[in-house]
């Protein structure tokens, strides 16, 4: 590597509880198509945002185009030359896509827009990515493909010299791909380099030479691309054998079936999903981040809309239109996200707990404080959770502490199927312990539970069985028996050859 | 023995104890600050501290604590209620126009009266609730067309005039004054703060609202329906300006298309004060009447304290931006006593 664009000594970025990423170094040579790759939560996301100047690093050495560089703000990044095509597209919707191309950037005529001249250039550019669209459509009546390459576009447009790719293939269908790595093959002869974040590992190969792997925030390896196969990668990104955990409990043996679920479709073209939860069972949902899991677990719950499914609980067909509904049918759900979804942050623990059923401790309406307050102190002792008095606000709670409350709500409730988005985010490791040892006991009752989680060696150490999600539908079912890391991997990677058990 | 000493930590049954301390941590500023002001004026202002001064400030706070009371509802949800004023207007006027029938005797006509601005109000308030609800608009908009609109209908009903002639059982029932000091109107006031507290401190409707204003989607996710508590807010804010109009004429024996006007300002600044927070879930009825009382004595005070009457908007102006940065600061305070 004689003239690296991009070379990172040592960076290091902490947040707050979380080291992001520490010690990465790594270069990109001038030219050349490099591939990022890393699990979810492998610190991708914070690399990229460095480099775009949203977040400052904590420690190392980032070298642009020979000198330092050490920006500020998305402006500073982008003066030096450095664009950055997000995942999540932010464009402005109410705008034409030549306001938009030409934005940072008008050409202007008397200290007045040059209308003229916008549309001019925008046309141009439109013709280098190859979208046949007129310079003056409203951005907001474009498709998802085509604002992506608008954005590519605008990214050309300032002579950028490294143009970073957020998955940008993870919307677009296989025509659209073709396209876009057309245009990339394009970019490679002008000399522009790229880095190139993507999920679909049978993709990276057409488009890229070098390749560098992320895991938990460190660096892996910067390598050709050529040789390395599929397996290869997954290996590299997962890397360490699984810790042990010995949170799965043998003596909980499921039994019949608590919850089904019929050709659930979230929209009228959507895939249809099946599958079923046993008593005592606790079945994972595993997937990447965007594979449609979350989505479907509101949906079930009827916190959003779907168009079709028969959902069965206890063998008997149950309508689910609302969350109230949900619940009265005996389903619970803890949400993703629990401090804005889950928690009445300011309210008392007992106040938190008591919600999901005010009827339990009021009589004509009225509420019994005596009542309340046992019934939550009992639930605070069986779940350990650590509060001075059932009266403190859970806004003060840490955040494992916070999640027992939640699950201490649905308990309280008394339900037949608890549905966990991500239980074990942002808690620590004693913490999860504990939530495991909840979820177990809840088992051993005979409750169903469905555990969404992006933390696969934690779906590996609980669950009976795994549903692995891609693209909105269940790519594959993985029973214990058959439990492997790399299996799974390739399952939600959607790698065509390997196993698919749907 | 170790669980039943677990449990009295934590669930430790003198909730009379608790209750009042967590009363006195959230009313606690707002009351002392009452107790002061009430103080100053006592010792500086002359003829402040007398019978006949506390009768008078009886009298000025009843109107505006009924609408501060319905509106703590609204406010704590998260909303906001303009047409309060307005509302208040049109049901004096159709109140009136009940009461000064010829063919209904007092008797029949004071209780249809009551009957029809309690209904006539719940039913705007009502409205203002499901169009937000149904529509997604914010309610300050939708209550900001309400005011219009209700003050309109109260034009075109009173032919743009004012109603007089109400029954004389009726004056004299608003001009009745218990042990020399305390107005019937103002105990009409009290009663409805009373009633407002019991229902938001201890029914499970209460606690929905509060629910509601700190997290909608939580109570949704809970598997409630949080537009039916919030439609209710608004009926209840609707059913207190009714009930105001009625106070309004007791107090002034008249209908009027243009009584109320700026009402509604006066009564979110009585909420306000009282340490409601505009975002929602926090704040008490408690709260909104000594607000309403800072609100008026700070006002008689300043009039018998010889201040130039320009000066009185500029300090009532002050304490309602000084009372929520007071909030603010108490809140972080708390924060941090609790965190320690």
């Amino acid at each position: 590597m004689s003239d690296p664009i991009l070379s990172l000594a040592s960076v290091g970025k902490r947040f707050p509880g979380v080291t992001a990423l520490s010690g990465v170094s790594f270069e990109i040579a001038r030219g050349e198509t490099h591939v990022l790759l890393g699990e979810n939560g492998a610190g991708k996301s914070t690399l990229i945002n460095l480099l775009a100047g949203l977040f400052r690093p904590d420690e190392g050495e980032i070298t642009f185009d020979g000198l330092p560089y050490r920006p500020g703000t998305p402006t500073d990044a982008f003066r030096a030359g450095i664009r950055v095509v997000h995942q999540e597209l932010s464009m402005l919707s109410n705008l034409t896509v030549a306001e938009n191309l030409l934005f940072e950037d008008l050409p202007r005529r008397y200290g007045l827009v040059d209308f003229r001249a916008m549309n001019r250039r925008a046309a141009e550019l439109l013709d280098e990515v190859g979208l046949d669209i007129a310079p003056t459509t409203l951005v907001n009546r474009l498709g998802v493909a085509q604002m992506q390459l608008v954005e590519i576009a605008k990214a050309l447009c300032h002579d950028s010299k490294l143009l970073i790719l957020d998955e940008p293939t993870a919307t677009l269908t296989a025509r659209e791909v073709d396209r876009l790595f057309e245009i990339l093959d394009r970019l490679k002869a002008k000399q522009v380099t790229v880095l190139y974040i993507s999920h679909r590992l049978q993709e990276i190969h057409e488009i890229g030479d070098q390749v560098t792997v992320l895991r938990d925030g460190r660096h892996v390896t910067t390598r050709a691309l050529a040789g390395l196969t599929i397996p290869d990668l997954v290996h590299l990104m997962v890397g360490r054998e699984l810790e042990e955990q010995n949170a799965f409990r043998d003596d909980v043996i499921p039994s019949g079936e608590v919850l089904r679920v019929r050709d659930l479709q979230l929209s009228t073209e959507g895939p249809r999903i099946s599958f079923s939860v046993g008593r005592g069972e606790i079945v994972g949902i595993a997937g990447l981040v965007g594979s449609g899991r979350t989505e479907m677990v509101r949906a079930l719950f009827g916190a959003d809309p779907k168009t079709a499914g028969v959902i069965e609980v206890e063998g008997r067909p149950v309508t689910i239109a609302s969350p109230r509904d949900a619940v009265r049918c005996g389903l619970g759900l803890v949400t993703e996200d629990r401090k804005q979804q889950g928690l009445l942050l300011g309210m008392s623990c007992a106040q938190n707990i008591t919600i999901t059923d005010l009827g339990k401790v009021s009589r004509h309406g009225v509420l019994r404080p005596r009542v309340e307050r046992e019934a939550a102190a009992r639930l605070v002792r069986d779940l350990r959770i650590k509060t001075a008095t059932v009266h403190q606000a859970v806004g003060t709670y840490s955040g494992g502490n916070q999640q027992k409350v939640v699950i201490a709500k649905w308990l309280y409730h008394g339900m037949k199927v608890l549905i966990c988005d991500e239980p074990t985010r942002g808690i620590d490791v004693g913490a999860k312990a504990e939530i495991y040892d909840l979820m177990w006991g809840l088992a051993a009752q005979g409750k169903g539970i469905l555990v969404v989680s992006s933390d696969l060696p934690e779906l590996l150490a609980i669950c009976h069985r795994i549903l692995v999600f891609a693209k909105g539908r269940i790519a594959g079912e993985v029973p214990r028996a058959a439990f492997d890391q790399q299996r799974i991997l390739s399952l939600a990677y959607e790698e065509p050859g390997l196993d698919r058990t749907n | 023995m170790i669980e039943r000493t677990e449990d009295e930590r934590v669930g430790r049954s003198s909730a009379l104890w608790d209750d009042l301390l967590r009363i006195s941590m959230r009313e606690g500023g707002v009351a002392a600050a009452l107790v002061l002001i009430v103080l100053f004026f006592s010792v500086t202002a002359p003829y402040f501290a007398t019978p006949e001064n506390f009768l008078k400030i009886f009298v000025q706070i009843a109107i505006n604590t009924v609408l501060a009371s319905g509106l703590t509802f609204v406010i704590l949800i998260g909303g906001i209620d303009l047409s309060v004023g307005s509302v208040l207007a049109l049901c004096t006027v159709v109140g009136a126009t009940i009461m000064t029938d010829e063919h209904l005797s007092p008797a029949a006509s004071i209780p249809l009266a009551l009957a029809a601005c309690m209904g006539l109000g719940a039913g705007c308030g009502a409205l203002n609730g499901w169009i937000c609800e149904k529509w997604k608009v914010p309610s300050f908009i939708v209550t900001l067309g309400m005011l219009n609109a209700a003050s309109g209908v109260a034009r075109v009903v009173s032919d743009n005039s004012t109603i007089t002639g109400l029954p004389q059982p009726f004056i004299d029932f608003g001009n009745t004054i218990i042990w020399d000091v305390l107005p019937s109107i103002f105990l009409i006031a009290l009663a409805v703060v009373l009633i407002g507290w019991f229902v938001l401190r201890f029914t499970v409707f209460g606690r929905y609202i509060f629910a509601i204003g700190t997290n909608e989607e939580a109570v949704r996710l809970s598997g409630h329906t949080p537009k039916i508590y919030k439609i209710a807010a608004f009926t209840i804010s609707g059913l207190t300006a009714g009930i105001a109009a009625m106070v309004y004429l007791l107090r002034l024996n008249v209908g009027s298309p243009i009584a109320g006007i700026g009402y509604e300002l006066n009564a979110i600044a009585a909420v306000i004060i009282g340490g409601t927070s505009l975002s929602g879930g926090k704040g008490s009825i408690v709260g909104t009447l000594v607000g309403a009382c800072i609100l008026q004595v700070l006002s008689t005070g300043l009039q018998l304290f010889g201040a130039d009457d320009n000066i009185k908007p500029i300090v009532i102006g002050s304490v309602i931006v000084l009372a929520v940065v007071f909030d603010t600061y108490r809140g972080r305070l708390l924060r941090k006593l609790e965190t320690r």
